[in-house]
């Protein structure tokens, strides 16, 4: 095992005094974990309270940001959420007084991570392990967690063959979605002819509604430096860069804290744990463009061009940044390379599947319950995943439709909530693992919709170069306006399936290729839908406006005359105490009516 | 053979090179397969997808244009998938496009319309918004209209990687993108150099010669390829004629120097052939106003005229400038004409004026006073030296070869010019000196070479004699003595040696930044002692390479218009060469070389020159000190001037006669690399323009001293008779693509690099070459150093290139380039107008402030007559090749008015 680094500082005071850690990912942020996390710091120094506060990345829950862990020998680990400015006080002095909390604040109880909140009761923690658990801005706190362990047991004990075979041994396949096995990739860039090599991490997180890499680079910057520095160690590259999107200011913030420090502590730069390697790496910001997650619009854009993808071969493998053996993978796939290395590859491979091993990091969100930064093993079912972590559909809807992958993934129906998670599964049923985006989906979605949705957005980020992506998605994207607008004609499946196609085998690289996705799956699961739209006008999921009514229940309809007050359009009419009526000429279907209703009196014609 | 790949296409079998994409192999079985964005010249964009391809085993279809070729790979291009794929992929291309194909000027040779009509596709299936954008006729040059556009890319590509401009590229993204400059402003005020490459790349009808809207749809045109006039490079033309007139001009495809590259002179410049002052009947100047006349009242005055001088006052009383802008023929006759005829060797041209000093200082140390290597070859070199010579602007097609050279082949390139001109941007290292210090530069880096042991010692001991006395020289020249002479650092003098001497090739490039000096022959020659200390003569891609700055006048001076040698560099002091032209042209000749341009000029004012005759040149402009020119102009008895356009010199003519274009005329130029190349009357001359050798060979012929050809290709063959460098040449033997001399005979293929084995006057000398600054130097009446030069829009004395309107548009008065510094001294801003004087003339010009100018140092391009720079710039001449020092000249300048 190596020995004691420079720089180690093993915490003597380890959970000895009580701590309050905020998760100050950009979720927490968004909700005022920062207000929180500087009230906190204010209220404990005047009342000289003696607790430790501090920062750590997302903790997971984002359904309850912001939250608050306490940390304690005796009590263990209390998840607190939901925390403001004005509730910090009087729960500090009830847990200093009498170390409890009052119950509406507990979010998770003593140890949750293993034992008793079903959020994480069936996760497994290895990318995300020190993810809300330690500061990120702290390289000491990485390295009491065993950080860069790893990168001095392959730097001086392995052969870069053997740690391609270690992560060849492991299973591990890349996380940026295709997943390719990560072992080969690398080989091919090692083999590669040539002394110039790069290293990319692709931190370009493009998909809507998808955090998984923001998260993990917020929260353990250094677990990707290491991996990194590991793979670096194992192809060849002296340096690299990390990819990362200018919208994740935190993230970057971050990453350069640790670089500076990863390079001061010698785990960076010139001659790493004084050995004759050397490796450095370099933040790209991208300037927004979802098509730069393309590998080889990746690599256009680094190097200054327009993000452009081109043809492969030749794959970056061999000629990727400068023309140059460049070997990229994604945030998740590095931050996996540590965890394999110094637990060996049998470890990670007993987690997950024949085919694809270890855990997968999804974004988890839509009509859920309990929406967040989630780590499961393969081999789960889609079921647990919604029913056990997600805690089910929001307000008692059915579930509909889980939509994987984002814009090039597809809609999974609720007759396949059995599939369990892997490549290769998930593949067959028409959408993709993805990098790890899931939305949930309930019986008050209209499937059309979400099809619109996602190819307008793949729409406007193709990046122009093919025909059939660039006129394709947009005759596409028209067909599905039509439809959803109510304005459908009888050709239009069948026009939508022919374009859909064409796009698909027709594009130059995985954008298009994968645009069609959410419209095949959902012609192929909910074709009904489209032809409800077209043939009888009407959207079963109650979203498309010109296909539906507002309209109210007599028998519900108190007279109460809220909705007739917060109409916008002066679209209700109706005496008090009487029923209401709403006029359809007028009514815009904005909804307000029935938000504003107590009775349920308002509902939905579809 | 045994790394060939076995596939089959269409069931076909082929064996073809590893690494070669279907598209082409499918070519090889004469399979042709449908493309818009992918052409054979330029690398394949893979974005149309039109070109698609099924091969057994692959889930999707293959782009057949990028897609290598595998080990036994079935392909198919036409099955039903691959057709369904191909007509879906124009019906939505056609359903963004706006076909208009009654009216488009690329009607008939647009792709699209081409598939579309194949495919019998009236109306896209798929219907649905279309991109609207405004036509963009913003340029001088070229219209956009992006509502034809099918976004290949290829105007793009050919912007970025041919030309290095990257003045457009795609905005935006998804289905608005579309191809624009940087926040869409005009052309003009981007890097765009209007070459024109994008227009001939574009598939489709996006992209329009400006000039050509509506004269002519595609199927009136009538295309003739022949050379252009311009520069050096020699680049082949197609002009596309309707009813006489130029539409557009474009390049073919194979058998040139240029690559299908022009610049904005050969693509737009040439439409002052049909210009209306055009001169269409001979003149004769009658109480100082000109009439026009008949051929025969024009022709008898001029005999007349000669004849009576010439027996008044000798033979040598008339000097004749023949010219680098007409052809090989037309040279041969007119130097045959002053020698044979008039009987002197009074016969000279501009060339004197911009490489004689390399002719001279070339033919010393070599043997032979031209360009080396083929501009080709400079792709391959692993060391550029460029000196002297303002390459993007002045030969850009050369340029581009430069340019690929750095940027796809990874070649050093080393600039050394005292201003930042445009390939400094590709410089591996920038050495900014003083003008006219070039010498001491050079001495410096040889000095760099010794002294660390670069030399390449085989090749001096072998090939080279002189080495110790050149070696005691350039010993003197430590790079620190050279810092305080050219105000280039040391260090950069000695990481500039390291790279020339360190490149397995390295190739010398340089034009009149070099030779017009008075130091000019000294410039050449120690030039040359850089290229054979290091041993980069006589192989493929190392030389010294002087770019030529006419279109002929390589070929002129091949001709013997030069006042000391006969066609071919032989000798006129030489008896046997004497005695070999007195029998081939049947008359006695002189021994007694003749005067040289600047002389024959000065000769006016002491009565030794009494009449000239000037073919086709402008020396009112072109030549140095142009108030004493006008006054030597003025004293002349007689003066005949045979051009396209009434020029300033033909001002002062007593007879203009009016001659035909290149466009109007056949026969040959010589290019810069040594290429003699076949020009081809295209259109009649105007009126009663006549082609130059006829009208010399009817002047001749009254003169009592008869010539008479049926046509220019038995004036050739009588050129190959008794010049052995073309000897092999001739014009049917160059229908098709020229060739280099030496070519002595009719089987020689040409001569791509010179001194191979043996340089050809037998061993390399090396000269002993000290430092000698300029005659002329700044003081403190006259503070600044003026340096002239050209512009990449204009061309020499402009006779041409501003009949050009859209060129004269873009760059329509003379001006001054001023470093800010100087500018903030001389409180100046940018655009204010000055007045700029040297000892012998003032002009005024708009400042232009800029930090390509060194500073103390200014510079001016000689193109405009309304701020003619040759007013301003020094006489005084290189005492070895009599060239004037238009580079060096001191000058003080003061705001306007």
């Amino acid at each position: 095992m190596p020995e004691k680094q420079k720089g180690v500082l093993l915490r003597k005071d380890s959970v000895k005094t009580t701590k309050l850690k905020v998760g100050l990912g950009a979720c927490g942020i968004a909700a005022g974990a920062n207000e929180v996390y500087n009230e906190l710091v204010r209220y404990v120094s005047t009342k000289k309270i003696p607790v430790m506060v501090e920062k750590t990345g997302c903790i997971g829950m984002c359904h309850n940001e912001p939250l608050v862990e306490i940390e304690s020998e005796k009590e263990g680990r209390i998840l607190l959420g939901n925390i403001t400015q004005k509730n910090i006080d009087t729960i500090i002095d009830e847990y200093m007084e009498k170390q409890t909390v009052n119950p509406k604040y507990i979010v998770a109880g003593s140890d949750y991570i293993t034992e008793h909140d079903g959020f994480f009761k069936k996760q497994v923690r290895i990318v995300l392990d020190n993810c809300g658990r330690i500061n990120p801005e702290s390289i000491d706190e990485y390295i009491e967690m065993n950080g860069y362990k790893a990168l001095h047991h392959a730097i001086k004990n392995m052969t870069p063959d053997d740690i391609i075979d270690e992560v060849k041994k492991s299973g591990l396949r890349g996380r940026g979605g295709a997943g390719f096995h990560t072992g080969s990739k690398w080989n091919f860039t090692k083999q590669a002819p040539g002394d110039e090599k790069y290293l990319i991490c692709n931190a370009d997180e493009g998909d809507p509604g998808a955090f998984m890499d923001r998260s993990t680079l917020e929260g353990d910057p250094h677990a990707i430096i290491e991996g990194m520095t590991i793979a670096a160690f194992a192809v060849g590259a002296k340096l690299g860069y990390i990819y990362v999107r200018a919208e994740y200011p935190l993230a970057v913030k971050r990453l350069e804290i640790a670089l500076d420090q990863a390079r001061e502590h010698g785990f960076l730069g010139s001659n790493i744990l004084k050995t004759s390697f050397s490796f450095d790496i370099r933040i790209k910001e991208g300037a927004g463009a979802f098509v730069c997650g393309e590998e080889t619009a990746l690599l256009a854009s680094l190097e200054g061009r327009r993000g452009l993808p081109r043809i492969r071969p030749p794959f970056p493998a061999t000629s990727g940044l400068w023309d140059k053996p460049t070997n990229i993978n994604n945030v998740e796939t590095y931050a996996n390379i540590p965890r394999i290395i110094l637990n060996g590859s049998e470890w990670y491979s007993s987690h997950g599947t024949e085919h694809s091993k270890g855990t997968k990091v999804f974004a988890l969100a839509g009509k859920i319950n309990k929406g967040g930064l989630i780590e499961v093993p393969m081999g789960i079912t889609l079921r647990e995943i919604v029913y056990d972590i997600g805690g089910g559909i929001k307000s008692g809807k059915r579930f509909k439709a889980v939509q994987m992958g984002g814009p090039s993934g597809g809609c999974i129906p609720e007759s396949l909530l059995d599939t369990v998670i892997d490549y290769d599964s998930v593949t067959r049923t028409g959408a993709i693992m993805g990098s790890g985006g899931m939305v949930v989906m309930d019986e008050d979605t209209c499937m059309v919709e979400v099809a619109r949705f996602f190819l307008d957005f793949t729409q406007q980020e193709s990046c122009g170069k093919c025909t059939f992506c660039r006129i394709g998605t947009k005759r596409m994207l028209e067909i599905l306006e039509r439809i959803t607008r109510g304005e459908g004609v009888k050709n239009d499946i069948e026009h939508l399936e022919q374009l859909a196609l064409g796009v698909k085998s027709g594009s130059l690289c995985g954008l298009g290729q994968t645009a069609p996705n959410p419209v095949l799956t959902t012609l192929k699961y909910f074709r009904e839908e489209y032809e409800a739209h077209i043939n009888e006008r009407r959207c079963p999921g109650g979203q498309c406006k010109n296909l539906i009514s507002y309209i109210i229940i007599p028998d519900n309809c108190v007279g109460c005359g809220v909705c007739l007050k917060n109409c916008p359009v002066n679209a209700i009419s109706g005496e008090k105490k009487e029923p209401h009526i709403i006029n359809q000429d007028i009514c815009t279907k904005c909804g307000i009516c029935m938000d504003s209703c107590k009775f349920d009196a308002v509902d939905i014609k579809r | 053979m045994s790394n060939k790949i076995n596939l089959t296409i269409d069931g076909k079998p082929i064996s073809v090179n590893p690494g070669i994409t279907i598209y082409w192999a499918a070519k090889k079985l004469g399979i042709e397969i449908p493309h818009l964005c992918f052409g054979e010249d330029l690398p394949p964009m893979s974005s149309c997808r039109l070109c698609v391809v099924e091969v057994e085993g692959m889930r999707n279809l293959a782009v057949s244009c990028s897609h290598p070729v595998s080990e036994g790979m079935e392909v198919h291009t036409d099955t039903e998938r691959v057709r369904r794929a191909r007509r879906m992929n124009l019906e939505l291309i056609l359903s963004d496009h706006n076909i208009e194909c009654i009216t488009c000027e690329k009607s008939g040779d647009c792709s699209l319309e081409r598939y579309a009509y194949e495919f019998g596709i009236k109306e896209p299936s798929f219907s649905g918004e279309k991109n609207i954008h405004p036509v963009l006729d913003n340029d001088p040059f070229i219209v956009r209209d992006y509502n034809k556009c099918i976004l290949c890319g290829r105007c793009v590509h050919a912007c970025s990687e041919i030309q290095y401009e990257s003045a457009i590229n795609i905005a935006d993204r998804g289905f608005p993108a579309q191809i624009s400059t940087s926040f869409e402003r005009p052309l003009q005020e981007t890097t765009c150099v209007s070459c024109g490459r994008c227009i001939s790349v574009c598939p489709v009808g996006a992209l329009t010669e400006k000039f050509r809207i509506g004269r002519g749809r595609e199927w009136d045109l009538e295309r003739k390829k022949t050379i252009c006039p311009y520069c050096g490079c020699g680049c082949t033309v197609e002009l596309c004629i309707k009813d006489g007139e130029l539409i557009k001009v474009t390049t073919p495809k194979k058998d040139t120097i240029n690559n299908e590259n022009l610049c904005v002179k050969g693509k737009f410049g040439l439409h002052f052939i049909n210009h209306s002052e055009r001169l269409t009947r001979p003149l004769i100047k009658s109480d100082g106003t000109f009439v026009e006349a008949t051929w025969e009242e024009a022709m008898s005055y001029i005999v007349e005229n000669l004849d009576r001088i010439r027996k008044k006052h000798g033979p040598d009383a008339i000097g004749g400038l023949s010219s680098a802008k007409c052809t090989n023929e037309e040279n041969y006759i007119f130097q045959k004409f002053i020698r044979a005829c008039i009987g002197t060797n009074n016969v000279d041209h501009c060339a004197r004026l911009c490489h004689s000093s390399t002719v001279a200082g070339l033919a010393r140390a070599f043997g032979s006073g031209a360009m080396t290597n083929s501009m080709k070859e400079l792709r391959t070199a692993g060391c550029i030296f460029v000196t002297g010579s303002n390459t993007t602007e002045a030969h850009p097609i050369i340029a581009l070869d430069i340019k690929a050279a750095v940027m796809k082949n990874g070649a050093k390139l080393i600039v050394a010019d005292p201003r930042k001109i445009d390939l400094v941007r590709f410089a591996t290292i920038w050495l900014r000196h003083k003008s006219g210090t070039d010498v001491a530069l050079f001495n410096a880096i040889m000095y760099v070479i010794l002294n660390e042991g670069l030399e390449d010692r085989d090749f001096i001991e072998q090939r080279t004699e002189n080495f110790d006395n050149f070696r005691d020289v350039v010993m003197q020249y430590t790079p620190e003595m050279a810092e305080e002479i050219t105000g280039v650092p040391a260090e950069q003098i000695i990481e500039a040696a390291r790279i020339y001497a360190g490149a397995e090739t390295s190739s010398i490039v340089y034009s009149m930044g070099i030779t017009q000096h008075t130091t000019g022959t000294d410039n050449v020659l120690s030039l040359a002692n850089m290229a054979m200390l290091t041993g980069n003569v006589g192989k493929r891609g190392a030389g010294v390479n002087p770019l030529r700055g006419q279109n002929n006048v390589q070929g002129a001076c091949d001709l013997g218009a030069l006042p000391n040698v006969y066609p071919g560099y032989q000798k006129v002091d030489n008896e046997a060469f004497q005695r070999k032209f007195e029998k081939a042209w049947g008359t006695s000749l002189s021994p007694k070389p003749g005067l040289t341009v600047v002389e024959m000029l000065h000769g006016a004012e002491n009565g030794r020159i009494r009449a000239m005759y000037i073919m086709g040149e402008n020396p009112f402009l072109s030549d140095p000190n142009a108030n004493r020119v006008k006054k030597d102009l003025e004293s002349l008895d007689f003066l005949v001037v045979q051009d396209i356009f009434l020029s300033e010199t033909a001002q002062y003519a007593d007879v203009v006669l009016p001659a035909a274009s290149f466009a109007e005329k056949d026969g040959t130029f010589t290019n810069t690399e040594r290429r003699v190349q076949l020009l081809h009357r295209i259109i009649p001359p105007p009126g009663e323009a006549r082609p130059d050798w006829q009208i010399i060979c009817e002047v001749s012929s009254r003169l009592g001293y008869p010539m008479s050809y049926t046509d220019t290709a038995r004036i050739m063959d009588e050129m190959a008779e008794i010049m052995p460098i073309y000897g092999g040449i001739s014009h049917k033997r160059i229908r098709k693509f020229g060739i280099q001399w030496p070519c002595p005979e009719k089987q020689h293929p040409g001569t791509p690099f010179l001194h191979k084995d043996t340089f050809t006057r037998g061993k390399g000398l090396f000269s002993a070459v000290d430092f000698r600054p300029a005659a002329e130097l700044p003081d403190d009446e006259y503070p600044y150093v003026l340096t002239t030069g050209r512009i990449l829009y204009h061309f020499h004395t402009g006779t041409m290139s501003r009949r050009v309107e859209g060129l004269d548009a873009i760059r329509p008065d003379g001006f001054v380039e001023i470093h800010p510094d100087d500018a903030k001294v001389l409180k100046l801003k940018d655009g204010a107008m000055v007045e700029v004087a040297s000892r012998r003339g003032t002009v005024t010009a708009r400042a232009v402030v800029t930090s390509r100018s060194r500073p103390g140092t200014v510079f001016m391009a000689f193109h405009y007559r309304e701020a003619a720079a040759n007013i301003l710039t020094n006489d005084a001449l290189d005492p070895v090749a009599k060239i004037p020092e238009f580079k060096v000249c001191a000058v003080k300048i003061k705001k306007a008015g």
